[in-house]
């Protein structure tokens, strides 16, 4: 419990540090880049993939479990919509990322801790928080996009296993989708999911930047931040639907 | 110039430096020698600041190191040259990029001109066709070379190596070793070097610290080290059967 309190505690502190004394601007804009392309663009691939199908079997499942004539066939849609806005597309989708980009940005990281690279920045007199975790948190921050193309190809996915599987018509669907729309599900979605973004660089990289050991610690190490960041995102989740939906 | 009072570190409970005393001169390299464990990299780091030591004072120029606020350690880092013991370049920059990063980090230059001293460096180093290489993709030799073009390019007042010629064949070893010892000379710069390579001792050991398990145990010269009767550091220079021979033969000369 000491050891928990210490690490929330240096946590803290190295977000503190991250804002201190900032890296040239040209040079963080760089690295800035590079992270987009790290970490945004190089996993919109394994969510369009995996959202696009998740939404599909949703929206089948909701489709078999409704036999009771007495239901609607539009409820498929509204189902699919519900589930893709409010849970998948921001939690399931960021916990998939606390294993892609999380363990990415701790064993890069990590590695730079083992090989004495961090030091040889810090004798230079680099700001290694804020060269290294910054850019991390920077490119983080267009993260919804990622949750945007989620939610879409999500409820496209159902529509086009319920349309084709023919579970439904083209028209109940689309109905469905149009449903009770409340506006304030996609504020409450976004605003889930950048808290999840900040936690998606950070957590991670706390992991990497204070591991100790050689490269068999850094495969350790990953695992840990997977453990954390998914505990985190799963806390903040049902701390922020408490405070936002209830 | 540095000096070095009643250095003191310890990690947990076990002391790893023992009030560790001495100085490095400005142009000399300064050799600190001793077993694996015996403390060498923790000294160092504690001289460079990256270990922050429980007691005694590092002064550069005159001035303590634990007495710099954050801006004056900012400016003598941008004065400090560094050799990581397993030369710690940056994997995703190739050569060039990782030799000009502290020009682009810390200055204004141009770019030309940045390229223009990348080269001189890198002449200086003896890198040939390797500009455009990824560390992965160079010898152990050139990693250190590389390490030492990005230590100098800033023309640093001090150079710090940690074990430069680790995992060298001893050819190679001797050239980096006299490669170090040229730019210390040639840039007047106070050198303090980590190392357990008995070559090195003899070919560049102006200055020399044995440490054994934290403690300063003897200091002198290269000159001197084979006619001590300190017995540490007999057991340690003596270890193999090549430098017990040379120990005889230096006897018969000096008769
Ligand atoms: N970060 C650390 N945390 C805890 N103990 C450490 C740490 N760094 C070094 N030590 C301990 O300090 C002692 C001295 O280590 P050091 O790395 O200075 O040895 P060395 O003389 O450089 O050895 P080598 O020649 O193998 O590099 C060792 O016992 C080591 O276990
Ligand atoms: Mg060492």
């Amino acid at each position: 419990m000491i050891k928990f309190i210490e690490h929330v505690g240096r946590y803290f502190i190295m977000l503190q540090k991250m804002l201190e004394k900032f890296t040239k601007f040209d040079v963080l804009w760089r690295l800035i880049l590079r992270e987009i392309d790290d970490l945004i663009i190089g996993s919109l691939g394994i969510v369009s993939l995996i959202s696009f199908f998740v939404g599909g079997v949703v929206a089948i499942q909701t489709a078999i479990n409704m036999e009771n004539p007495l239901l609607p066939r539009y409820l498929v849609g509204f189902a699919t919509r519900q589930t893709m806005i409010l849970e998948f597309a921001p939690t399931f989708i960021s916990i998939i990322m606390a294993g892609k980009v999380g363990s990415f940005i701790t064993s890069s990281i990590g590695t730079m801790r083992v090989t004495e690279q961090i030091d040889a920045l810090e004798v230079m007199g680099v700001n290694t928080y804020n060269y290294l975790i910054f850019p991390k948190v920077v490119a983080m921050t267009i993260y919804p996009f990622i949750i945007v193309i989620s939610m879409f190809l999500g409820i496209f996915g159902g529509y086009f296993a319920c349309v084709t599987g023919g579970f439904t018509t083209h028209t109940d669907f689309i109905d469905g989708l149009q449903l009770d729309f409340v506006p304030f599900h996609l504020n409450y979605a976004f605003i889930k999911t950048f808290l999840f973004a900040m936690i998606l660089a950070t957590i991670p990289s706390y992991h990497g930047f204070f591991m100790k050991g050689g490269a068999l610690e850094v495969g350790k190490a990953s695992t840990t931040s997977f453990v954390w960041t998914s505990v985190a995102i799963i806390i903040m989740n049902s701390f922020v639907t408490n405070l936002l939906l209830t | 110039m540095i000096e070095v009072t009643k250095l003191s570190k310890k990690f947990d409970d076990t002391y790893v430096l023992k009030e560790v005393s001495t100085y490095f001169e400005k142009g000399k390299t300064n050799l600190i020698i001793g077993q694996s464990g015996s403390g060498k990299t923790v000294f160092l780091k504690c001289i460079l600041g990256l270990f922050s030591p429980e007691s005694g004072e590092i002064i550069y120029n005159k001035t303590p190191l634990s007495k710099m606020n954050s801006k004056e350690r900012t400016k003598l880092r941008q004065d400090m040259g560094m050799v990581f013991q397993g030369s710690a370049l940056f994997d995703s920059m190739n050569v060039e990029e990782n030799i000009a990063f502290p020009m682009k980090m810390f200055t204004n230059t141009h770019i030309d001109e940045i390229r223009d001293r990348t080269n001189i460096v890198i002449k200086r180093v003896n890198l040939i066709n390797a500009n455009n290489k990824l560390p992965s993709e160079i010898s152990g030799g050139m990693k250190k070379r590389v390490a030492i073009a990005r230590a100098i390019i800033m023309h640093p007042n001090y150079l710090f190596c940690d074990e430069p010629n680790s995992g060298l064949d001893p050819n190679t070893a001797i050239i980096i070793d006299n490669l170090i010892q040229e730019i210390t000379q040639e840039y007047q710069i106070t050198t303090v070097i980590n190392t357990h390579d008995m070559n090195s001792v003899m070919e560049i050991g102006e200055k020399i610290i044995f440490l054994e398990s934290g403690e300063k145990k003897w200091e002198g010269t290269n000159k001197e080290i084979f006619n001590t009767d300190n017995k540490s550091i007999s057991n340690f220079v003596y270890s193999s059967e090549l430098f017990k021979k040379v120990r005889k033969i230096y006897a018969k000369e000096n008769k």
